[in-house]
């Protein structure tokens, strides 16, 4: 097995042009499992814990090397809050929002946050950069658009940033869970509101006829809120497996995304 | 000569909370347990495993793997020289299966490599095909099949009495794993005679060398099991895993040969607690006395016996609970399916029994009218009562009353105000804030049979040796982490007045066996056969010295030192040997009757449960306990057994479950199967009841399996109670109380 | 890579982990393997001062960086935290106590007076099946109160 240890960005994806297929190591929370498990055997390895190009974090870019130990702290509070909510110090002192984007689970905690702000995801190659938004990026369970000479190198969030955000995600313990559902919601002063949820479908998924009916409602009283839970759960697309069953999936998104909008209302 | 004032107690002697002797070497990391084993030229060990819960073997070629490099050993089930078979109970397992694979997991051939990474590519090199066949997974079908391990029952008094109020409840206990932090593992040597030196992690190494020797056909004096570091047990290392798989690839290629199960791989290696179904009817007079008990119990045995037998056996027993009833009828039965094995786990078979009978109790109570915790007062079972499935007289201490008195007395938590997170149901989640959470509080007892039981010829060995150079204890006897050598020491200090004490775990060619580091026994088995031989030692040393007291410096007569320690044993020590046996117990007879159990212990918990009912997310707030401990001969160690035993309780309300799919074992890693963390952990108040037993060291009873027993029952209690549901099922999952679905 | 203060040459041949390099190559069994998926904290150590599952960090990836483990924690005296834990009861099989150890001790670097919560959330990475946890919150409120 060959490790590459990147100085810069353009040794990085230099790497990964003369090694398609080469294996991104980027926190190791994902890939070390399999590893672990025999599930692959990786030839090349580009190791990126000492890449600094990705490491920034602004209001509106978050590099993709930026640990879930240091977004425990930041100022997006949604973000903050789902950081705290990922493994153990531990893990979070290791994973970096990039695995968290390029493993793509269903189950990835990062992706309602992007997928509620519609956040473009940054790739980068021999051939430049691109951005795709993140419903062109994620494609599928644990399947992406990233081409096999491209590394992540950032999340961008829109430039009109929401006045409030609230996350929360529940599994069956207080602490160390695997999400059985997970939801944010977004929401401007001007009643503009987005919600996306994860662990309901193979990608977050964005819940716009509930959005469209609530960013009408400028205050919105009990009656309003039931009936945005309602349209949440019924957006949702949840599967049973040992975690959860598809019903309990579909009630939970709706009662997590009315308590979060009651959040960001009182806010 | 010396003479003054002989202290009269001896430091770190019984009754106080001494330090562990490995626990230095614990917290510097020095301690070896079996995984950190190592030795030159040592090979190591891989299994190969059906992924088929029920098939035959078509087609098995080890050629392939034979033929890579680095490869020492391939054995099938043809290769095992002795009887392929095993079992704690009754051999009926092959340790490698030949024709026919009977659950998903089961270990087929064996590689021995030069590296784990090389045995793991030889056991997939090995071509094999299978032709599925259809399992039998359905416990009821098993048991309409009379596809059955042992039918238990229990008729005790007339049999048509009835009472003027009725319940009847249905109940499910699902499959929970031991999850000792150390996977399975060990170092197999073989000793250039055709022997072998087995160190394991196990919890009964004479049972296991038997296995050994059975597998092998070797002599008895050929395999010596030595007790390496044990990372945790609760039951899981009762039975044979890989002991016999090492000891056949050390032999084969005449090298040492270690072998680690993985995570995924212990939870098909080490059988489970059994899943249990369970009815009951109780019928009570108005004022609550309880007039019959009726229940039927299916525990889960999977493909291979293990203890289903005992086990069902001890579910029937336990059914009726701490309680007074004169008219009993139990049935249970233990199935033959083809889901994974099942055996000993911490409560053996009294979990289950409580989680029915208590659930009862409360349906009762309330369908009464009555206090629920008066209604289990009223009924409760004392020392001379007459226990209501054996018909035995309860001739220990059974302070069931004052338990429960003292738990009720014991202050509740003020109620939470905070809307910290991590004081609320869903954690650092935030899914919930304080006005969306109702608190329940349940109430449960139980009690666990200590030692085992029904006629089995129970005893465990001890040698205490007086030496210039302090006391040695010997003793074959597991200690799992629980603090058994430490007990051990403090006895013997205590007895024999000296200090300087060792406690040496002898492996099975030096000394006879000390049973199994489990049933909760091993307190009053080995620490009472360590108080009869250093009493036995004690009086040899007062002869030989002509005095009437002993202590570090000697023997002394009158308060004045006349033999002192360097003439006592400065030519030869002096020793002493037992096999210490409990009161003898009976076999039952066709009604399940008779002096079945030796001894009982008792303990009860509250539970207080916060609940967000809409999300089905509950917190154990706090869970407090009262304990019959007989004596404690370490205080320390009591607590953390009451402590650990509880919290093993609560993941069985909260979390923890084997999910078994048509045999297939769904969730075999500590991501999905889920054990509580710290922050799962509540605050746990202890009071113990120090009222000695009918036998054991200084009146001490076992305390290991109590605080498993009721802690289940009380927190799915105190759910129930925040949320008037039903939940006959344990672990109670978020669906199951999450308020109906939009 | 340097472990507990030395350099340290280790060939590993694949993508194992960093417990793995620990505990097969250097013979350094201290840290503990039991989940091999960073769900028990049992094999965690410091990488650069950041407290990691050794499980997972690729051991390759660690080349030129500063390891502690629980064999380089303490000096001739106990860390104050295995102390701690040794007198509060809190070792009982012992298997996770390695890595609960170095967990504290990295918490304790980082806060010197945490709150029981604090201390809980921090330290819910390392299961624990032996104690329910109580004896080793004790240990650790004793340590945090006597400072």
């Amino acid at each position: 097995m060959e490790v590459v240890h990147p100085a810069d960005l353009d040794e990085a994806v230099g790497a990964l042009a003369a090694h398609p297929g080469a294996t991104l190591l980027a926190g190791g929370t994902d890939l070390m499992v399999e590893v672990n498990f025999d599930q692959i055997r990786p030839e090349v390895v580009v190791a990126l814990r000492r890449l600094d190009d990705i490491q920034d974090v602004s209001r509106r870019r978050i590099g993709a090397g930026v640990t879930f130990r240091r977004l425990e702290s930041g100022d997006h509070n949604a973000l903050a809050q789902l950081a705290r909510t990922i493994g153990s110090p531990q893990i979070r002192a290791a994973g970096t929002i990039g695995g968290n984007i390029g493993t793509a689970s269903p189950a990835g905690d990062s992706l309602p946050f992007l997928a509620g702000l519609d956040a473009e995801i940054e790739l980068h190659s021999t051939s430049g950069t691109r951005r795709l938004r993140w419903d062109d990026f994620f494609t599928g369970v644990k399947r992406t658009a990233r081409r096999p000479d491209e590394l992540i190198t950032a999340a961008v969030l829109p430039e009109d940033l929401p006045d409030f955000q609230e996350f929360a995600k529940i599994g069956q313990r207080s602490a160390m869970v695997i999400s059985i559902v997970s939801a944010c919601v977004f929401r401007w002063r001007d009643g503009r509101t987005r919600v996306a949820l994860g662990s309901v479908g193979p990608t977050a998924i964005r819940a716009r006829r509930a959005e469209e009916m609530i960013s009408e409602e400028t205050d919105p009283g009990p009656t309003a809120l039931e009936e945005f839970a309602r349209l949440v759960a019924r957006e949702v697309n949840p599967i049973t497996d040992h975690r959860g069953t598809d019903d309990y999936r579909r009630h939970a998104s709706g009662v997590l995304a009315r308590r979060l909008l009651e959040r960001c209302l009182s806010s | 000569m010396t003479t003054r004032v002989r202290s009269r107690t001896v430091r770190d002697g019984v009754g106080e909370s001494t330090a562990r002797s490995d626990g230095i070497p614990k917290v510097d990391g020095t301690y070896l347990y079996s995984s950190d084993l190592y030795m030159d030229r040592m090979l190591f060990g891989a299994t190969l495993r059906s992924p088929h819960p029920k098939a035959k073997i078509t087609k098995l070629d080890i050629g392939p793997a034979v033929a890579m490099t680095g490869i020492h050993a391939v054995l099938v089930g043809d290769d095992v020289p002795g009887l392929n078979a095993f079992g704690l109970e009754t051999p009926d397992q092959p340790i490698l299966a030949s024709d026919l694979v009977e659950y998903w997991g089961q270990a087929v051939a064996l590689v021995a490599a030069d590296d784990p990474e090389t045995a793991r590519l030889a056991v997939e090199a090995i071509e094999i095909e299978y032709e599925v066949l259809e399992p039998l997974t359905d416990p009821e079908e098993a048991d309409r099949r009379d596809s059955v391990f042992h039918r238990a029952r229990c008729r005790r008094g007339p049999q048509d009495v009835s009472g003027a109020v009725v319940v009847e409840g249905y109940y499910e206990v699902g499959m929970q794993d031991q999850a000792p932090l150390g996977t399975e593992s060990g170092l197999a040597i073989p000793d250039g005679q055709g022997g072998v030196d087995l160190h394991i992690a196990t919890q009964w190494t004479h049972v296991d060398r038997d296995q050994i020797v059975a597998g092998l056909g070797v002599e008895e004096d050929m395999v010596r099991v030595h007790h390496a570091g044990v990372g945790g047990a609760f039951g899981a290392r009762e039975d044979v895993s890989l002991q016999i798989h090492l000891c056949l690839l050390a032999l084969y290629t005449g090298r040492p040969v270690k072998m680690e199960y993985s995570r995924a791989e212990s939870f098909v290696g080490h059988v489970h607690r059994h899943p249990a179904q369970l009815w009951m009817r109780h019928e009570a007079d108005a004022d609550g006395t309880l007039r019959r008990i009726e229940a039927r119990v299916i525990i889960d045995g999977g493909a291979y016996r293990s203890t289903s037998d005992s086990v069902v056996g001890n579910a029937v027993y336990h059914a009726a609970g701490p309680y007074r009833c004169d008219s009993v009828a139990v049935d249970g039965v233990a199935v033959r399916t083809n889901n994974p094995p099942c055996g000993a786990m911490r409560g053996f078979g009294a979990v289950q029994a409580c989680f029915g009978h208590e659930a009862q109790m409360d349906k009762l109570a309330d369908a009464l009218g009555m206090d629920r915790v008066d209604l289990r007062i009223k009924n409760a079972l004392g020392r001379g009562d007459v226990l209501a499935t054996s018909g035995q007289v309860i001739d220990t201490s059974a302070p069931v009353v004052e338990i429960l008195e003292r738990l009720r007395r014991m202050p509740l938590p003020a109620e939470d105000l905070s809307d910290d997170p991590r004081l609320l149901p869903g954690g650092t989640g935030l899914t919930t804030s304080r006005p969306m959470v109702e608190r329940g509080v349940g109430y449960a007892v139980g009690l666990k049979n200590l030692c085992f039981s029904a006629g089995f010829d129970d005893y465990a060995e001890a040698r205490v040796a007086i030496t210039p150079f302090g006391v040695e204890v010997h003793t074959a006897a597991v200690e799992v982490g629980q603090g058994l050598g430490m007990s051990c020491a403090q006895i013997a200090r205590t007895v024999l007045g000296i200090e300087d004490v060792v406690v040496y775990y002898d492996d099975t060619s030096k000394i006879g066996s000390a049973g199994s580091t489990s049933a909760s026994r091993q307190t009053q088995m080995s620490g009472g056969a360590v108080m009869e031989a250093a009493r036995m030692a004690r009086q040899i040393a007062l002869e030989r010295g002509g005095g009437d007291e002993l202590d570090g410096e000697g023997v002394w007569k009158d308060g004045v030192l006349v033999t002192p320690m360097k003439d006592l044993v400065g030519r030869e020590n002096i020793e002493y040997h037992t096999r210490f046996h409990h009161p003898q117990t009976e076999e039952p007879d066709q009604n399940g009757q008779g002096n079945v159990h030796v001894d009982f212990a008792f303990a009860a918990h509250r539970a207080v449960v916060d609940v967000d009912r809409e999300l089905g997310l509950f917190r154990v707030v706090q869970i407090d306990t009262v304990q019959d401990v007989g004596f404690m001969i370490n205080p320390r160690s009591v607590v953390g057994q009451i402590e650990g035993g509880t919290m093993q309780g609560i993941g069985l309300a909260t979390l923890e479950e084997i999910v078994v799919e048509e045999g297939v074992i769904k969730n075999p890693t500590f991501t999905d199967y889920l054990l509580p963390t710290f922050l799962d952990a509540p605050p746990i108040e202890i009071e113990v009841i120090e009222e000695p037993s009918s036998f054991g060291p200084f009146g001490a009873k076992g305390v290991g399996e109590p605080p498993t027993v009721s802690s289940t029952a009380a927190v799915v209690a105190a759910i129930r109670d925040a949320t008037g549901l039903e939940l006959n099922r344990t672990p109670v999952r978020p669906e199951h109380v999450a308020s109906a679905p939009l | 890579m340097t472990v507990n203060g030395e350099a340290r040459v280790c060939d590993v041949k694949g993508s194992e982990s960093l417990l793995s390099a620990l505990r097969d190559y250097l013979r350094l069994t201290g840290s503990k393997g039991a989940c091999e998926q960073g769900e028990c904290g049992s094999c965690s150590v410091l990488l650069d001062g950041e407290l990691v599952c050794s499980c997972l960090v690729m051991a390759a990836d660690a080349e030129g960086s500063e390891i502690v483990t629980i064999e380089g924690l303490g000096g001739p005296e106990l860390h104050p935290v295995q102390k701690a834990l040794v007198d509060s009861g809190a070792v009982q099989c012992g298997y996770c106590t390695p890595g609960f150890v170095v967990a504290a001790a990295a918490l304790l670097e980082e806060n010197p007076a945490p709150s029981s919560d604090e201390m809980r959330e921090a330290l819910a990475g390392n299961i624990c099946r032996c104690t329910g946890y109580g004896a080793i919150l004790r240990g650790l409120e004793t340590l945090v109160a006597g400072r």
